[in-house]
Formats: C-alpha cells, structure tokens, sequence
C-alpha cells in the first residue's frame, strides 16, 4: 500500500513540472504585453523597458522559467504586476474561498446525486426513475453561468432572499458557517453542485442497476435478506466508484469556477483567474493554475487511496 | 420495525419542513438586516480594489475611488458643477505661478494647516518626498510599481525642491502650461506614515524593505483627503470612515462610513443593487436600466471627458489621406440611432471636446448626421455604391472603457456603408490591442488596418489632444498610432504648452481644437455619459462633467 501511495507520488512530479512548462509557454506566446496593466497607454519607451527589466520580462524565455520554477520550489511564485502583492499570499487565500466553495458544492451534489441515482437505479422503469433521469440530465446539461444568473434574479433581485455577491458580510474570508456568511455561499454552492449532481446521479444509477442484476444480490435475496441489507450491500459496491467520481468532479469544482465565481463576484481562484487573464497578469496566472493543478494532482491521488482502500482489489491488480 | 418505519418517514419530512421554514425565515430577515445599513456601499467596475498607496491602478476609476476620496493634490478638479466642465482649483497648493524667466520653474503656494490622516504635517518637504518616490531611483522611497501610473500623467516633471515649508518649486524638461493640470495625478501620500512602516519591516536590503513598506502602507494608508481607510481586505472590500478634521469645512463627509466592493461583472452589480446588497453601482447592466428605475433607484449620467472614436491611419496608401472622405465618414454615423442603441448612455459628439467647453473654440466642420452631404463628399472623392471605399479598422471586443465595441462598431459599419464605405473589422482581445495602438499603423501588429477604435480620456490637454497630433508623439514615444501631424499642428501644440496665462493657454487649445476638428484626423463616433445607478436614499449627488465625482458632498437619508 505504502508503495503503491509512494510510486502515484513520484508520479505527480512530472505531471506538476509539465502542466507549469505548457502553462508558462502558453502564456508567452499568447499576444498582447503583460504590461499592459500598470502602463497607462502612452508609456515611454524608456519606462516599459524599465518596468521590464524589474519583472524580468527581459530575460529569455528558458531563463524566466527556469527561476521561476526554482522559485516556486520554494514556495515563492513572484510578485502579481497588476496588485504588486505576493501571488502565493493571494492564491492560496483565493483557493481556500474556492474550496470552501466547491466542499459546499460537492457535499450537495454527491448527497442528491447519490439519492437521485439510488432512487433511479432502484426504482428502473418507474416514473421515480424517470423524475430523476430528467434531473440528473438537466443537471449536467444546464450551463451554470445561466442558471447562476437566474438564480440571482429570482433569489437576490426579486424575492431579495439571498445576497447576489461577495464572500461574507464584511469582507472576510474565514471559514465561519454562521448564517450571515452562509447566505453568501449557498447561491454560487447550489448552482456550483448541478453538474457533479447530475454526473454523480447517472453513475449511481448506471452502478445500482448493474449491481441489482448480479447474481449475489439475486442470492441474497434468496436467503431473505430485507431491503435495507440489500441497499447496504449495494452502497457498499457502488461507493468507490462514486467516491472517484466525486473526487474528480471536486478537481474540476476547483479549477472550473470561473464563470460562477464571476457571476457571484466570489473571491475565489476562479475570479482571480479571470481577473489574471483579464489584466494579463501573468506571474499571478501562471501561479493561480499551478496551485490549482497541485490541488486537481493532490486530490486525484487522495481519490486513488481512499479508493484502493475500500476496495482492495485495486491494489491487487 | 414495521412501527418505526411509518414513525420515521413522518418525522423526516416534518424535520425537513422545520428546516426550510428556519431557512425562508432567515432569508426573509436578511434584507431587514441589510436595509437598518446606514453605511454607503458603492459596487466598483475594477476587479480589485485599486491600489490604495497613493497612486492608484484601474485607470480613473483608481483615481475617483482610491486616489481622490483618501488622498489630495496640489490642484484639484472641482467636481461641483454638473452642467459646466470640470474646471482646475487649488488643492493642496493654494496658488502657483511659472517663473517669468525661466519657464521651466514653477513655485507652488502650500495650504497651511493641513494633516495627515496620521497626524503629521503636510508641507513643503512632503511634496518633495511624493515627487521623489515617482522620480528619483536613488531615493529610499522610490516605488517602480508607481512609476508608469504617474510619470506617464505629467510626462514634463523632472524635480522637486524646498524654497521653505509652504512654498516648493517644481521643474519640468520644457516649458509646460500642462504642468498644474497634469499634477491633479500626484496624490500626496505621507511620509511620516510610510516610514513608520519601513522602520517596522523585514528585509535584507533597503530596497526590500522599501517594497515592504509600501505593501505595509497600502494595507494602512494615510494621505490628506475626506476619508481615511479604515479597513482594507485584498479584492474584497475597503472600507473607509469620514476624516471629520478635514481641511476644507465644505467637503468634510456628511456620510460616516463607506465601503467600496469590486464587481466586474454588470449583471452581478445590478443584482446587488436591486437585492439590497449595495446602494451605488457603476455602469449598470445597460438592459436593465429600466427595471432600475422602475425599482425606485436613480441612474446619473452627464456627457464625460471619454471619448470613443476610430482613430485614422495617415500613412501612404491609407484610405483615409482625403480629408473629404475623413468628413464624409463623420456625417454619415447616425448617433442618434446609437444612443438608442445603448438605451441613451452616450452623448453625440461635437469634437474631442464639447461645445461650452473653454477648449472647444470654432470649428467650421459641424459633426452631425447629414449622409446626403456625406455622400456628395465620397462622390466628389470619387467613391460610390458600385464603387465603395474598403477601409479596416482594429477593433476590440471589450475592454476597459471600450464602451460596447462589438454592437457600436457593427452599429457604425452599418451607417457608413450609406456613405459608400465597406467596412471590414480585425478584433483582437483589449491588451493587444492597446499594444498595437503603441506599434503605431506602420507596425505589422496593424494587420494592415487603417483606422483602430481606443477610447481616450480628454480630461487635460495632453491625453486629450497633443498625444494625437504632435509628431513628437509619433509611435512608439505615444499614442500618435496614424503618424498624423505637420509643422502647422506641431506649432498649435507648443502655443497652448507654452501659454502661462491660464486664459490664453485655454485660448491656444482652443485653436489646436477648431484646426483638429476641421481636419478631422478622427472619426468622432460617441461620448461616454458615465451612468451610475444609485439608491434614492443618497442625496446631494452631483454628477460632473467629468470621470470623478465627489463623494464628500453627498448626504444619506
């Protein structure tokens, strides 16, 4: 087991080193000056190479990446051009908001999602199942920034029940569950959770069924085994299959918030993205995505484990 | 068992039923929570809260929110009048004068009295410091991060000497009657505050320790201005209290208290404003604008120093060199169906500037919709239906400032081909293009376009007019992007920089504007109205014609 953790460990550093080498050469052959973003529009000449020459803009390409990785080793990933603020300070504090987000999120969507897909599977044929076929497929299939904003105009606009923006009622971003910073979150959460819910319903519903029709259910139940212990047994067959999907699905929560975090102005990894491309602040983007995919590599290996340990046969093949 | 499992499943859809009438009862008592606010809450455009150290990002929205509320300057903008241009007054300098013989030296009067929001004592040497912390690298204070938001604003000034604690002379690279204007970018930021936060940082060398404190300073400013900071979250929020010592008793803040929220996105800034949630907001979702109303809020908007123009390209071979075709496109754009377009959130164009404005002077060439007389220019200029005029024009497809490109440019490719023009567009993300606009037309980024579509701030002489025609603002020194210019222009441009006298400098730009006009090196397509939707509850709002607005004045119910 330990080997096993140790060897998807080993495997996560070239992962990491690739994903930074293709972000750190997308973002210089993209056009445009990162500069942009602190120049007004009528800078010297004089002035840009001065600016350049403080953040290293000047040196070659393999040279700036080099440091920047050597740097990054070290927990440094520069200075944002546009805020002039560590990038690892505002990342870090950024993804924190997203987990706390995506966490919301995914608790959502895996409870419905498994409830809708139990229901279903359990329940094929019937109008139960249709009900939660239509919902796990709107689920996956409604864009999330249309629903988010409708969520806004019903919720926030109309009945003024929920507020439509930000992280708490004064700004901060601790992890307090108190209502008055829960109102901020369930909005942008809810609407966060359609698509795992609607993924995770469908596999559930796909496993159930499959498992429903094997013969040790069909044996089990000949031995007089009542519903509850059969949906034991079921839940137990299908949970590390929806703990993996889950797990997955809390990578791209964390990665793909960016349209919902925009919408709701959450000041998440997601908005901070948004805001990096938008400013072209390109120590701040390269970072948000670096972090970003540690997180998706960290979390794609803890799925692994958790997975391996519930169903050992993995380990074994 | 058989008992319990009724017992059960009447018991959860009960409990759940508790549940969501807690939860509708919470979310009912919130708006009652957020409405016993007395605070005013203002939704920002900026995705972050503009820098806070006393030369802010984000453009003027930097300035309107951190730069003049927190801050002040040697010479002001007066943001008291809504139905005349904003107009230059004494600030932190009471009085300034240029020195009759030598035109390069000024001597600025200081205001005596005036704090600190820290308790130190604005004068002479802190003028000296705030120059020093743009201009001199040697200096402990120098900040490069500051650099290109401030010199770039008063390109001239080279230095800053003490005469005595109220009096400091300012020296420019040439002669410049711009300077006093240009200094409104020159917020005073205090000295005492920022080396207290040097003393208290870490670093290796004195320059990290610099760069330390002025992180340390922008989480806990102190400049001279209505309000002083009190709160600072990064991309959050900023909160701000009225600083009740204020040096001018006119503008002490009747408002206590004010919190300034990032909010990109439109829709998301009109949600909160409708739900409660904010009671300003910048530019609102134009779509919206009658549900605003509806709802009881305000929208304010007044014709703005922010013009949105195509810019012309007067390289060889560009379709533009015939001053009958440059007229014929300005009378063939039919603004009016524009404004309605953008559900009136712009104003119709006269010139760079606006009639009334001391900078407009006399044109002959009346801007307006007229495609009969349009069209007898391009016929003259040898153009017709079956013989149209292709021109290219740069183009984004958002961008700070840049209005609504996509639906305007559409809006105006429509009207022009009346005129016999065909227009063909090159759209390319906001940063490149304001990239490009450096390169200038001969720079291969053009892709061989002739016109490029940058809005611009006309709030001084020299981002209004000079950068645009002086050839000594040819690319990539600044934003001359056509090469356009000649000697005549050159010498209307040195008039109004080398006019002292503040009427006969305004009198200069006066001509420099009527000869721009007449030759029409721009297509003048909009101005910018800088629509605010605010709660009926705030009182005393003057919108200016201007980018800023003064929050000082302003009282809430």
């Amino acid at each position: 087991m330990l080997a096993y953790c140790l060897r998807r460990v080993i495997y996560a550093v070239p992962t990491m080193l690739g994903v930074a080498l293709v972000c750190f050469v997308l973002m210089h052959i993209a056009p445009g000056d990162p500069l942009v973003a602190i120049l007004p529009p009528d800078a010297s000449a004089e002035l840009q190479a001065q600016l350049r020459e403080l953040y290293g803009l000047n040196r070659s390409l393999p040279e700036q990446f080099a440091m920047w990785v050597w740097r990054a080793l070290h927990g440094d990933l520069g200075v944002s051009i546009a805020s002039n603020r560590a990038v690892a300070g505002e990342v870090l504090r950024a993804v924190g908001n997203t987990l706390r987000i995506a966490l919301v999120a995914a608790f959502i969507g895996f409870a419905f999602g498994c409830l809708f897909g139990l229901l279903a599977g359990y329940f094929r044929g019937t109008w139960i199942d249709r009900l939660a076929s239509i919902c796990s497929v709107l689920g996956v299939s409604v864009p999330h920034y249309w629903l988010g904003m409708v969520m806004v105009i019903l919720f926030s606009s109309q009945l003024m029940w929920l507020p439509a923006t930000g992280a708490g009622p004064s700004g901060s971003n601790d992890w307090a569950w108190d209502w008055a910073h829960l109102q901020f979150l369930l909005l942008p959460a809810l609407t966060m959770s359609v698509i795992p819910m609607g993924i995770i319903a469908r596999t559930v519903r796909a496993l159930v069924a499959d498992i429903l029709e094997q013969e040790f259910i069909v044996g089990l139940r000949a031995k007089g085994l009542t519903h509850t212990g059969v949906l034991r047994h079921m839940v137990k067959n299908a949970a590390p299959t929806a703990l993996a999907v889950l797990g997955l699905q809390l990578g791209y929560l964390l990665g793909g918030s960016i349209l919902i975090e925009t919408v709701f102005s959450w000041p998440g990894a997601g908005l901070l993205l948004n805001s990096a491309i938008f400013q072209r602040d390109l120590p701040l983007l390269q970072g948000t995505i670096l972090v970003l995919a540690l997180f998706f590599v960290v979390l794609n290996l803890l799925v692994d484990v958790l997975q391996t340990l519930l169903d050992p046969r993995i380990a074994r093949s | 068992m058989q008992h319990a499992a009724p017992a059960s499943s009447l018991k959860q859809p009960l409990a759940a039923c508790a549940a969501l009438a807690a939860l509708a009862a919470l979310a009912l008592a919130a708006p009652a929570a957020l409405a016993q606010e007395k605070t005013l809450r203002i939704a920002m455009t900026a995705a972050d809260i503009p820098r806070t150290l006393g030369q802010p990002d984000q453009g003027f929205e930097g300035n309107r929110f951190t730069g003049i509320p927190i801050y002040d300057s040697l010479t002001q903008w007066d943001l008291s009048q809504a139905d005349a241009p904003s107009v230059l007054i004494p600030g932190l300098a009471t009085s300034w004068a240029v020195d009759a013989k030598d035109k390069t030296r000024w001597v600025f009067t200081l205001r005596p009295g005036v704090k600190f929001h820290d308790g130190s004592a604005f004068d002479a040497d802190a003028v000296v410091w705030n120059v020093q912390k743009v201009l001199d690298k040697n200096a402990p204070q120098f900040d490069a991060s500051q650099v290109g938001v401030t010199t770039s604003r008063i390109p001239t000034l080279r230095s800053a000497r003490k005469i005595d604690d109220l009096t400091v002379e300012l020296g420019t690279s040439e002669p410049d009657a711009f300077l006093p204007i240009n200094l409104t970018n020159l917020f005073m930021a205090s000295p005492a505050q920022w080396r207290k936060k040097f003393d208290a940082a870490a670093g290796a060398t004195p320059a990290d320790k610099a760069k330390a404190a002025w992180t340390a300073f922008a989480a806990d400013p102190a400049g001279t201005g209505p309000f002083k900071v009190t709160r600072f979250v990064a991309r959050e929020r900023l909160e701000l209290a009225a600083s009740k010592t204020y040096w001018d008793a006119r503008r002490v803040p009747k408002i206590g208290k004010v919190v300034l929220l990032p909010m990109p996105e439109a829709n998301a800034r009109t949600a909160a404003l409708l739900g409660g949630q904010v009671d300003w907001i910048e530019a609102p979702a134009p779509d919206a604008s009658a549900q605003i109303t509806q709802r009881g809020f305000k929208i304010y908007a007044n014709a703005q120093p922010h013009v949105w123009p195509w810019q012309l390209s007067f390289i060889a071979g560009s379709p533009w060199l015939d001053k009958r075709v440059r007229q014929a496109a300005n009378l063939c754009i039919d603004r009016s169906g524009m404004k309605q377009l953008l559900g009136g959130m712009m104003a119709e164009p006269k010139g760079t500037v606006s009639p009334g404005h001391p900078w407009f002077g006399k044109p002959g060439f009346d801007i307006r919709y007229d495609p009969k007389a349009g069209q007898a220019l391009m016929e003259q200029a040898g153009h017709s239906a079956a013989k149209p005029l292709k021109v290219k024009v740069q183009i984004s497809a958002s961008g700070s400032g840049q209005m609504q490109p996509l639906p305007m440019n559409e809006f105006a490719q429509q009207s022009l081909k009346q005129c016999f023009f065909d227009v063909q567009f090159d759209v390319i993300e906001w940063n490149t293009l304001s990239t490009n606009w450096r390169k200038g037309a001969k720079d291969a980024s053009a892709n061989g376009a002739s016109a490029v579509n940058v809005s611009f701030s006309a709030m001084d002489p020299f981002f209004a007019m000079a950068r645009f025609v002086s050839t000594k603002a040819f690319p990539p020194l600044s934003n001359n992007w056509g090469y356009y210019g000649n000697a005549e222009v050159d010498q209307l441009v040195a008039d109004a920089r080398t006019s002292f006298d503040d009427k006969a400098r305004d009198a200069a730009l006066a001509r420099l504007h009527t000869h721009i006009v007449d030759d029409a090196p721009f297509v003048w397509i909009a101005h910018d109205v800088g629509p605010r939707a605010l709660s009926p509850k705030i009182k005393n709002v003057v919108q200016p014609r201007s980018w800023f607005i003064d929050i000082a004045t302003m009282t809430m119910d």
